[in-house]
Order: structure tokens, then C-alpha cells, then sequence
């Protein structure tokens, strides 16, 4: 196995719509930003991959406009995926094993603005017969989310005190989006808008963009002082029939986790990519770290949601504490399709 | 596996063979700064390229060189004649197409540009259009230039004489 390692990352700061900017144009300040921070130039990335999904924009093969932002002539070693950017990761994890190239350039971007986001995301239902009854994304958690209450899973003040929580952390991210300072109780006051999701239990709409630097062994070290390595990943999928999920508990997640070797030593600092409040409380109960102290330190998909990118940034945010001292030992996260169909679980650790 | 029993009332009927399930998705596309600088130009009558670090002219701009990867934002102004690089006669009706067939659809190197456009030959025969021929842009009347493409009806020959034309990638260097 060969050893790999983030070794840069750079996020744009998330907002609501960008609206001036088109994708290759919003991507490229941080394109050029990792690249920077990994002392990279361009010709130097020996293999691109990229994680985003063309229905957010509605224009088909959007993507490949997109790459412009890297400079792809003349031809470069290029790959995408149509989920989130954990999952470009993970490819570019297993190209660098081949050890033909040493390092990976990896991005994700995501402009939810242009369209109806809740809509846009039924159309990855099953198409014969769920999508063409069009349940947008926060019904659909809420379904989960009432199956976790009535489990005795959790109360809703559980899952107000995950949301107050991770907004309070977010004041301290500055490319959070939403971030405030507010009371379980105020929590609470509010109206279901879903019933039982609260405003305040669901994710921001976000437009928003995350590159990471891969870097292989020696080169790893050669980049920077502390690399972040990738000591375990591995991803896990659920039925697409929702029917035939517990929605309570995750075990692909748990099963991931396992695999990554979650369990395999201290967890210093866990980000998990959790966009309802609730599923923060199922992803701690299949990742072993239901009373850790140190989750979503940056506010999590709660304070910021670009689809397509949450994933990727929360292998960055456990990244960038590694790269700093600021952790030794970490544990990402990344989900796609409804109610965390998909799991993908990473363990990164800083040498000691 | 077993063989499906199926209750008496779904027994003899008729197979479903195909299910119809509309999809209607709306969006507020975002032009982006370089294409909006171009579009106000063709609102103009203007036709506004954008030089990139590496020199290429690209018209028009989505805002990135992909040679470099950076933002192109040299604004260079291109005159509306060019050559045609290649072309289609167009014979076949479809959805939405609004053109009588056969009609001519060409790739258009503005002189100056790097990138070739896409548009509409017209006050051409079909069986007289060929690679190397040399057209200018038709626009459309004042009051209706918008910011689109369509501000340019199409593109006829100008008249003068053919040229030889570079293929795309043909001695290009880098």
C-alpha cells in the first residue's frame, strides 16, 4: 500500500448565491489557492479529478467547461464523478496506489442557486416510483427524522442541541454561512416547517467550492512538514428503496467506519457530513463517537451545505487541523443521496 | 428463481411496457463576468474577445484559458468577419428547430479570435458553402439587439476571396 497524504486544501467561502460568478469562475481562485499552499505549479499535478453534478446548473456536461479552470490543454490525466468530491477523492486515492503519479489535484464545486435545490434532488430517486411523486429533500429527512423520535432514538431537544451547537461552532469558520448564537429553548420555539424539522434542524442552501492536494509518500514530505495521511477509507452504499433501510441507524456507515479503522486509536477531532440535525446523532451512533467532545468543529453541513462539496470539506477541515498541529488523529465523513444513503469514512493522522 | 404466481385479477392482462414520467426543472442560469462583458457587447453590435496571459483569443470567453487555467480578462474587440472552418448542411427536422431545411450550420473563426463561434450561413446555397470561405455577421435590427447570440441573424459571404484554413491544434505550440 502505498502511503498518501492531503497535503494542501482551500476552500471558497460559502454563501447563499453566487450570482455574479459562473462555476469556472468562482472555482478558480481556489484552484490557484491550493496549488499555492501545496507549492504546486500546474504541470506538476500528475492526475485531476473532480466530484459535481450538472443538474445543479442544468446544463449537460457543465463539467467539462468547468476543467478549463485547471488548464487541461494540452492534455492532462483527468477524472470525474457525478457525487460529491469525497468520492473524486477516494479515485484519486486509488489512482496514486498504481504509484505511476505521486500527486492528485481534487475539487468539488456546487452552485445550488440557479435552481430548486429540493427539487433538483429527487431527480437521484428511484425513477419509476418515488421521483415522479417529486419529495423534496427535507421531507424525505423528515421521514428519518420521525422514525429516529419515535425509535426513542433521540428528543427533539437532542436534535436542537446538535443545531445550536454546531451554528455556535461555525462562528469561529469564516467561510461558514450560517452561524449565530442561540438557546436549545429558542431552538425549540420555532415552528416544524416539516414536520418534526424545525428551519433551524435543516442545512442552508450554499453555493461553495473545496480543493485538496494528494501527495504520495516521500513526496508528501517533501511538499510539507506534517502531511495528513490517509490511513483508511472506505465507502458503503444503502438499498435505494428507502423502505428497506432501518432509517434509525446507518450501517453502511458503521460498516465504513469499520473498515477505515475509526476504532483503531484516539479520535482527537471528527467531522461528520451530517446536513440534518438528526443525522449527526445516527452518524455518531455507527462511527462509535456518540459522546466525543470535538464534532463538527467548523459547524458542519448545519453552517454550510454546497452539495456536491460538503463531503470533500469535511476531509479538509480534518486535513487542515492535521497540516496546522492542531490534531494528530482524525476521523471525515462524507454522505450523498437521500438520507445518508451513501457513506464514505476517512481516518487521516499527522506524523508524532 | 421461481416462477411468479400472480393474483387472479393481474393474471391475462397486458403488460406495462413503458412508463412516462415528465420532469420539468427550472433554472436561473448565471452568465458569469466574462460572458456578461461579451453579451453586453452584442447588445452593442460589439464583438468582445478576451485575450488570455498565453496570447490566445478566445471569443466567446467563459472567463477561464485552459491552457493556463486562469481568468481571461484582456478585453479585445473583434471585427464580425471571419472564415469558416467547417460546416454542416443540416437535412433532418426536429423539435424546436424553427429553420426550413436544408440550412447550414458553420464554425466561424472571427479574425483575430482563437476559438471559432457556431452560427447559421445563409444567403448561400448549400452546395456552394465550403471550408475557407470567407463571411460576416448579419445582425439584426436596432431595436431588437439583446444581449444573445441572436443578435446575429447569421453569417453570409462577404465576397472576398477564399482563404487557406489552419485546422484546430494545427501548428500550435506550446
Amino acid at each position: 500500500m502505498i502511503e498518501v497524504a492531503v497535503v494542501a486544501t482551500a476552500q471558497m467561502p460559502n454563501v447563499r448565491a453566487e450570482t455574479l460568478r459562473n462555476e469556472v469562475e468562482m472555482l478558480m481562485p481556489v484552484l490557484q489557492e491550493v496549488r499555492a499552499r501545496a507549492g504546486l505549479d500546474r504541470t506538476e499535478i500528475g492526475f485531476t479529478c473532480s466530484g459535481s453534478t450538472d443538474y445543479l446548473c442544468g446544463q449537460a456536461f457543465s463539467f467539462v467547461s468547468t476543467l478549463d479552470g485547471v488548464g487541461p490543454w494540452p492534455p492532462i490525466q483527468e477524472s470525474h464523478v457525478e457525487m460529491d468530491g469525497a468520492w473524486a477523492l477516494y479515485e484519486a486515492w486509488v489512482k496514486l496506489q498504481l504509484g505511476e503519479v505521486d500527486t492528485a489535484l481534487v475539487y468539488s464545486y456546487g452552485k445550488s442557486s440557479p435552481g430548486s435545490i429540493h427539487e433538483v434532488l429527487s431527480r437521484q430517486l428511484d425513477p419509476y416510483h418515488v421521483a415522479p411523486l417529486w419529495p423534496d429533500a427535507i421531507g424525505l429527512a423528515a421521514l428519518q427524522a420521525r422514525a429516529v423520535l419515535d425509535a426513542g432514538k433521540a428528543t427533539e431537544a437532542d436534535l436542537a442541541e446538535v443545531a445550536c451547537r454546531s451554528r455556535r461552532a461555525a462562528l469561529a469558520n469564516p467561510n461558514a454561512q450560517l452561524r449565530w448564537d442561540r438557546s436549545v429553548e429558542q431552538h425549540l420555539a420555532e415552528e416544524p416547517i416539516v414536520d418534526p424539522l424545525r428551519r433551524s434542524d435543516c442545512p442552508p442552501i450554499t453555493d461553495g467550492a473545496c480543493a485538496v492536494v494528494l501527495a504520495a509518500g516521500g513526496r508528501a514530505r517533501e511538499l510539507v512538514e506534517r502531511p495528513a495521511w490517509i490511513r483508511g477509507i472506505d465507502h458503503r452504499v444503502e438499498p435505494m428503496a428507502l423502505g428497506l433501510r432501518d432509517l434509525t441507524s446507518s450501517e453502511s456507515a458503521r460498516l465504513a467506519a469499520e473498515r477505515a479503522g475509526v476504532g483503531e486509536g484516539p479520535v482527537d477531532v471528527a467531522e461528520l457530513h451530517a446536513p440534518f440535525s438528526h443525522q449527526e446523532l445516527i452518524l455518531r451512533a455507527a462511527l462509535g463517537l456518540e459522546d466525543h467532545p470535538n464534532v463538527n468543529p467548523s459547524g458542519g453541513a448545519l453552517a454550510a451545505n454546497p452539495v456536491m462539496v460538503a463531503g470533500l470539506t469535511r476531509i479538509a477541515e480534518v486535513s487542515q487541523r492535521i497540516l496546522d498541529g492542531a490534531a494528530d488523529r482524525g476521523v471525515a465523513h462524507a454522505t450523498s443521496g437521500p438520507c445518508l444513503q451513501q457513506n464514505l469514512v476517512c481516518v487521516l493522522e499527522g506524523d508524532r | 428463481m421461481a416462477d411468479l404466481v400472480l393474483p387472479a385479477s393481474l393474471q391475462g392482462v397486458e403488460p406495462v411496457r413503458s412508463v412516462r414520467t415528465p420532469a420539468r426543472l427550472e433554472y436561473r442560469y448565471t452568465a458569469g463576468e466574462a460572458t456578461t462583458r461579451f453579451l453586453r457587447g452584442i447588445e452593442q453590435r460589439r464583438i468582445l474577445g478576451e485575450r488570455a496571459p498565453g496570447g490566445k483569443v478566445y471569443v466567446p470567453s467563459r472567463g477561464a484559458d485552459p491552457q493556463l487555467g486562469v481568468p481571461t480578462a484582456e478585453q479585445v474587440e473583434l471585427p464580425p468577419v471571419g472564415t469558416l472552418t467547417s460546416f454542416c448542411v443540416v437535412n433532418v427536422a426536429f423539435y424546436g428547430q424553427g429553420m426550413e431545411i436544408p440550412y447550414t450550420s458553420g464554425l466561424i473563426l472571427l479574425d483575430g479570435a482563437d476559438l471559432p463561434i457556431m452560427h447559421l450561413i445563409q444567403e448561400c446555397p448549400v452546395e456552394d458553402v465550403r471550408i475557407g470561405m470567407r463571411v460576416e455577421a448579419v445582425w439584426v435590427d436596432d431595436g431588437e439587439l439583446a444581449p444573445t447570440l441572436e443578435s446575429i441573424r447569421y453569417f453570409r459571404p462577404n465576397g472576398e476571396p477564399d482563404v487557406e484554413v489552419v485546422q484546430p491544434g494545427e501548428g500550435v505550440t506550446w
